[in-house]
């Protein structure tokens, strides 16, 4: 899970580490009126959106007068921030952040993520702040630092130390981004953090280190111990079919191409992607519908998929285990009829009674492709997409009345 | 031959009396030996009772002492089961296996940081895997028995119907399978590929391996570079998330290219330099497999 600057700020005090003061606003007026109570001369207009990337797609701005504040937070507020990592289309800016403006003498980098080889935190700084860290790591690998944090001791004094003098950190600051960094560590380690960067990280003229960006993901395993942060969660910023998705237990992840795929598994998902790219196709989404794939849980699937409104054909892929491959069948031929299916719809099943359920697709009387092995799938999804045009609209049979009947909403 | 596990291996099921477990406790036991190699299961409150005419013992050490279990099955739910890793762990047992998805990885830090520290001898797979199979003689954890055969060939995977999805091609070529083993896809876990692949080169019964991966982290690529100056026995992998996008989370808690890193092509590109032979196509790891073999 992610959360905006503003609400890593507010945790980041909480665990003592220094922010500059500031105040989130929803409209030009709070921002207005942000600025004259915290008072000064200088103010940075701050676009809050989950993506990074904001200052270079024109989300961050100086203002040098209470007017300079109004016409940016018009500017910025409902504006569609373009980030490298927002999409071509953007990202709408409905909060804003506004800071007192910060007197910046060095800026350096610091990050934290769960080093999966080590099996520890592990602590990134660089004295090249304010870049894009991936590019400094990818040019000049030398000018990071990392500190693998040993998890019963915490970062300790001396490894703290040892990253702030390479990272340049002027001697008369060193203690205080010391307890900056251990701060930040306990923040990352007690709130189950998954990532936590700080870019920049500034040292002021008169010497203080200072928070000056606040960037948090969190463990998705671990929010159940952290109701305050579950609070943060800020649906505008989620696609809202993955939100939909969520609410049934799958797994959806909206892509680019035309072809939407339900499938069980992570890997198999994955593969079954991988798959319709092979043969010349692009799928529309990842859609794990897990173990139990329900009556409801397909229906629920097959609608998501068809509410992004690339997709024109679907394929499924099932390898029946411990669920088998008759129910799942009749999960699908439900879930065709119930959303009255247009899209050409190909079915791989295998596995446990992949006979019987193959024999209920073709019973059903629906225009279901069946395909004998993944590749055999995706090359029929693929073909089925482009005769697709010539296509006549499959007849909804006016059958599913009594279906809906039996099988009800349990919710 | 296989690895890890066997005809006689015993089981002692952790959370053998929630839903998952009771369950899987089942088909596991009616599946080959199951019978003989589930002895036992633990639940703290349900001490002295049984499940099916197994009995139920407050703690993993006295199932041990009482019934001689050197292996564990964890169904415990996320939030009590790195502490049920730790008990099975502290009872000394050989394998400890969790099936268990959704563990917070702190909670993993700190139980891998704690076996390590403490030396402990015990091998953890998972967690958030589909378990361990040795076709034909005993099943431990979720996966569709009657896919497997007995056979030659083994089988190392971070994910679950990807596996069977290999174990079903390779069962349908009539090559056989000497232990089919699910690391997870869990960012912090127990055993990795190459824990899992130096078992198979060191198993008289394995003739050849194909090891399945996806995207996030570096593993495979670590295994990759072992096989290359370690392993006699060919290998073909498979790795799956060509088309997943950089950032998100693909099902799994590990699958996640995070700053460029731990792409499939890269992955690809390191095994196939290390002369593991990869197919891009899903549909063909187990005619790969077949190719490889004498």
């Amino acid at each position: 899970m992610k959360i905006h600057e503003y609400q890593g700020k507010e945790l980041f005090r909480k665990f003592g580490v220094p922010t500059p003061h500031g105040i989130p606003c929803f409209s030009v007026d709070e921002a207005v009126e942000a600025a004259k109570r915290l008072g000064g001369s200088v103010w940075v207009v701050k676009a809050q959106i989950h993506a990074g990337g904001r200052g270079k797609g024109g989300g961050v701005k100086v203002a040098k007068s209470l007017a300079d504040v109004k016409q940016l937070a018009g500017k910025i507020l409902g504006m569609q921030l373009v980030t490298h990592q927002t999409g071509a289309g953007g990202q709408k800016v409905r909060r804003l952040l506004i800071e007192e403006g910060a007197d910046i003498r060095k800026e350096l980098y610091v990050g934290m993520v769960v080093d999966r080889g080590t099996q520890k935190v592990v602590l990134m700084a660089s004295s090249e702040g304010g870049m894009d860290i991936e590019e400094v790591a990818a040019k000049t690998p030398e000018k990071i630092h990392k500190v693998f944090v040993d998890p019963v001791s915490g970062l300790t004094d001396a490894d703290a130390q040892g990253i702030a003098r390479k990272i340049g950190v002027p001697d008369g600051s060193v203690a205080e981004t010391v307890a900056l960094l251990q701060a930040l560590y306990r923040c990352f380690w007690d709130s189950d953090a998954s990532l936590a960067e700080v870019n920049p990280l500034i040292v002021t003229g008169n010497g203080r280190v200072i928070a000056l960006d606040a960037k948090l993901n969190f463990d998705d395993n671990a929010l159940f111990r952290h109701p305050d942060i579950v609070a943060m969660r800020d649906l505008d910023e989620e696609d809202p079919l993955e939100i939909e998705a969520s609410k049934y237990d799958l797994n959806y992840i909206s892509l680019d191409g035309a072809i939407g795929c339900m499938v069980n598994g992570a890997g198999l998902a994955m593969a079954t992607m991988d798959t319709i790219k092979l043969f010349g196709g692009s799928p529309a989404n990842f859609l794990d519908v897990g173990g139990g794939a329900t009556t409801e849980k397909v229906t629920a699937a097959f609608k998501i998929m068809l509410s992004n409104r690339k997709v024109r054909a679907i394929l499924v892929n099932i390898f029946g285990g411990i669920m088998k491959c008759d129910t799942i069948a009749s999960g699908i031929v439900a879930a065709a009829r119930e959303v009255h299916l247009s899209v050409p719809l190909v079915v791989r099943m295998k596995g446990t009674n992949e006979d019987l359920g193959r024999k209920i697709l073709k019973d059903s009387g629906l225009p279901i492709i069946s395909a004998d092995n993944m590749a055999d799938a995706a090359k029929k999804v693929v073909a089925a997409l482009k005769k697709k045009k010539a296509r006549p609209k499959p007849k909804t049979k006016a059958k599913p009345k009594k279906k809906k009947a039996v099988r009800g909403k349990k919710k | 031959m296989s690895i890890l596990i066997n005809r006689n291996t015993r089981v002692v099921t952790q959370g053998i009396t929630g839903k998952t477990g009771m369950f899987h406790t089942q088909t596991s036991r009616a599946y080959a030996n199951g019978k003989n190699c589930y002895v036992a299961g633990v639940n703290p409150k349900k001490a002295g009772e049984n499940f099916e005419g197994i009995p139920i013992f407050a703690t993993v050490k006295e199932a041990k002492e009482k019934t001689g279990v050197n292996t564990s099955v964890i169904y415990v739910p996320p939030p009590f089961a790195a502490a049920a890793i730790w008990e099975a762990v502290e009872a000394d047992l050989d394998l400890v296996i969790c099936i268990t998805e959704g563990i917070p990885v702190r909670d993993m830090i700190e139980v891998r940081d704690r076996m390590r520290k403490q030396s402990r001898r015990s091998l953890l797979v998972g967690p958030n895997c589909p378990g361990v199979i040795t076709p034909e003689e005993i099943k431990i954890g979720i996966m569709p028995g009657h896919i497997h055969k007995k056979g030659r060939v083994g089988v190392v995977s971070r994910s679950g119907t990807l596996t069977y999805e290999a174990v079903g091609q390779l069962s349908e070529l009539g090559i056989g399978q000497s232990t089919a083993v699910g690391i997870g896809g869990d960012p912090v876990n127990g055993m990795k590929h190459i824990d899992v692949l130096k078992l198979f080169n060191d198993d008289p019964g394995t003739d050849a391996v194909i090891m399945i991966g996806e995207i996030g982290g570096s593993d495979e690529e670590n295994a990759a570079q072992w096989v290359k100056a370690n392993m006699k026995k060919p290998v073909v992998g498979f790795i799956a998330g060509v088309t997943a996008p950089p950032g998100k989370r693909m099902g799994h808690a590990g699958a996640i290219i995070s700053g460029g890193k731990g792409t499939a092509q890269e992955k690809l590109a390191v095994m196939e330099a290390c002369g593991i032979k990869v197919t891009r196509n899903p549909a063909e790891m187990g005619r790969l497999l077949k190719s490889v073999l004498k």
